[in-house]
């Protein structure tokens, strides 16, 4: 069940590379899990630390000051590659409740709202703002579909309207559809007849 | 059977999704898809087994569902003959879970000792799971694959997966259409991968992000199946949805005599019914892109992107903007040299873009008479078992071995790094898989994406190597 989600406030983590795949969220080597959990310790993996398994100091994700951050603004197609939903597992599990980008690839988008994970598109300028503006403190409302910067303008954005609505009221996707087994029933016998 | 009346044509894409829509999509609520096929493997479908069993619920057709594995069996000669020994625990408990899962769910399983077993891609055309005009999805990006057959196929997710079990149902919105006209005819040398390859670098690893791309043209008209097969692999490398091309009667004949293809009279209905599918003249796409393949030179990737691509004999070209000079210090490549005559450490002929029959072929008629270059180690993993019987029975793996490559079970293998075979770092990796991302095939390793021949033309050379100018007077006469 995901954690309802209506207005967040927090500091971004700005990582401005372009088409991060989901190999990079998390590498193939941490995909033999059975579960869902935990995986937050190895959410980029690879870019946090190096072969030594120490902390590369010039990742965004090592610098004091991200820590906490909830937002993490990346450059465009974000969620490229491998449909792994163990990217917005490791994400989320890792403390990040948003991504915005100005492109989202489509399957990654699709797991991260079904996970409660709020995965924004942004116009070019206000996300070149946010580029340059690493630690911006954000206002993120689900309701209005609206960010404030902290300059006082709010940005609009778009959400799939049902899984905002998932998202807004903790509503699961799997109970919708099971409400429309009479629909899946009757198309099934439909085309029993035809066959 | 209902006549399918509708004024405006329609596509490919239309067609197939119009005839799966459970609940129309509003404004408020997507469409209830329906899935014809649902494929699975063990990496992916843990979770979502789980998800049921916790709320007690059922699978809604599992007859519609087949499985197997293939992303972290290893498929190493030494490991299969120690019994699978050296297997990770967790892959080995993943393996299990599925056995398990698929046991108490009455879903059928091509499981470790089957000789239907292979990458899961592979085997839904080889099984003649894969048809015409269904709708297919599975745990996994390169679902697209499938696309070939003119089926609407496409990666999803483990919820989703959860979905699909549950209901058999997915909930989509409806994507756009986006048609790449492939003109020309492919000069000798150059192959589907080079095309795609071609294509992921024209449109960009974002540019068909939203859409569903259908390949068409001549150039398309004359791929064998498994061609289409690369083509449309790698169409979630462009960012599509998924990839399709009109099936015709080189799809038929494919499919004729497929253990799970229709037979006797459900065969011909079926067959009338594919011969439908084709885009009606006049159908309008979203967007589109042609690339003409008459002059095409075979393509190999320098950069951490499938889009990052140039022609084998050209010069890496210069950075524009960070993310490829980024690519370019991760690859230890200089802009402004030549690819061709990069040495290279491993060679890697496989995958769900690369590993069937005609593959084979291709690299063991560069490989044939030939050795590989010491220091370079070559790996040859077929797309299935019975892939690599057939292999056998024409005698391919000896030519493999006997130029002293690595004959192996079948699997995703170095593809995705996660079965034990894996690349070191630093070293550079000509594959014929479809992923060329940092650590891709082991943490540090530099990945050049290329087709079957050139692979193996590379293998040979030690070094990227053209598979059109190799010397032929180095082969020794068999």
């Amino acid at each position: 069940m995901i954690e309802p989600f209506s207005m967040l406030r927090s500091r971004t983590a700005v990582l401005p590379v372009e088409n991060v795949d989901t190999d990079q969220i998390i590498p193939a080597r941490f995909l033999t899990t059975t579960q869902r959990s935990g995986l937050g310790r190895h959410l980029f993996a690879d870019w946090r630390r190096d072969a030594e398994n120490q902390p590369r100091t010039d990742f965004v994700l090592n610098h004091p000051a991200t820590a906490g951050a909830k937002i993490l603004v990346a450059g465009h197609n974000f969620g490229c590659g491998s449909s792994r939903e163990h990217a917005p597992w490791a994400l989320l599990d890792y403390g990040f409740r948003v991504v915005i980008s100005t492109g989202i690839a489509d399957i990654f988008r699709s797991n991260a709202l079904r996970n409660g994970l709020l995965a924004i598109e942004l116009d070019g300028d206000s996300h070149a703002w946010l580029l340059a503006n690493p630690g911006a403190e954000l206002g993120i409302d689900l309701r209005s579909c609206e960010l404030q910067l902290p300059t006082g303008e709010a940005v609009s954005f778009e959400v799939e309207p049902f899984a905002r609505h998932c998202m807004l009221h903790g509503v699961d996707p799997l109970g919708w559809l099971i409400s429309r087994e009479a629909d899946i029933a009757r198309f099934e016998e439909a085309r029993a007849c035809r066959a | 059977m209902t006549a399918e009346v509708d004024v405006a044509p329609r596509t490919l894409f239309q067609k197939v999704w119009d005839r799966h829509v459970v609940v129309a999509e509003t404004t408020d609520t997507p469409a209830v898809l329906y899935v014809d096929l649902h494929l699975v493997h063990e990496v992916t479908s843990p979770q979502a087994f789980t998800v049921l069993r916790e709320r007690g619920l059922k699978l809604r057709r599992p007859e519609r569902t087949l499985a197997t594995v293939d992303h972290s069996v290893p498929t190493d000669a030494n490991s299969w003959s120690a019994g699978l020994g050296d297997m990770d625990p967790a892959a080995r408990h993943q393996v299990r879970m599925l056995g398990d899962n698929c046991g108490r769910s009455g879903v059928r399983l091509f499981g470790v000792n089957s000789r239907r077993r292979g990458i899961v891609h592979v085997i839904g055309p080889e099984q003649g799971a894969t048809q015409p005009g269904m709708t297919i999805v599975c745990g996994d990006s390169h679902t697209t694959t499938h696309g070939a057959f003119g089926a609407l196929a496409f990666g999803i997710g483990t919820t989703e997966v959860g979905h699909v079990l549950a209901t058999q149902c997915i909930l989509q919105r409806r994507p756009k259409t986006f048609l790449v006209e492939l003109a020309g005819r492919r000069p000798p040398g150059v192959t589907a991968k080079d095309v795609i390859l071609a294509v992921i670098g024209k449109v960009g690893v974002g540019g068909g992000t939203g859409h569903v791309m259908e390949f068409r043209g001549a150039a398309v008209t004359a791929m064998s199946m498994d061609e289409r097969m690369t083509l449309c692999n790698m169409a979630i490398e462009a960012g599509a949805r998924a990839g399709m091309v009109a099936p015709d009667d080189t799809t038929f004949e494919y499919l004729a005599g497929r253990p799970m293809a229709p037979a006797g009279e459900a065969w011909d209905r079926a067959v009338a019914d594919w011969r439908g599918l084709a885009s009606d003249p006049g159908a309008r796409y979203d967007k589109r892109v042609t690339v003409d393949v008459s002059a095409l030179e075979p393509q190999i990737t320098w950069g951490t992107d499938p889009g990052m691509v140039m022609p084998i004999g050209g010069i890496i070209p210069e950075p524009a903007g960070a993310g490829h000079r980024k690519a370019l210090e991760y690859m230890g490549l200089r802009a402004g040299t030549p690819i061709a005559g990069r040495p290279i450490d491993v060679v890697f002929i496989g995958s769900c873009t690369n590993s069937r029959l005609s593959d084979l072929r291709e690299a063991a008629a560069v490989l044939r008479g030939r050795r590989v270059a010491r220091g370079v180690r070559a790996l040859v993993v077929p797309g299935s078992q019975e892939t690599r019987l057939l292999a056998e029975a024409e005698g391919l793996d000896a030519v493999f071995i006997e130029a002293g490559a690595e004959w192996h079970q079948s699997g995703c293998s170095l593809c995705i790094a996660m079965n034990g075979d894996r690349a070191g770092a630093g070293q550079y990796v000509v594959s014929t898989s479809n992923r060329n991302f940092e650590g891709r095939q082991g943490q540090g390793a530099r990945t050049l994406l290329a087709s079957p021949a050139t692979a193996a033309a590379s293998a040979v050379a030690g070094a990227v190597a053209d598979p059109r100018t190799l010397d032929d007077r180095e082969r020794r006469i068999a």
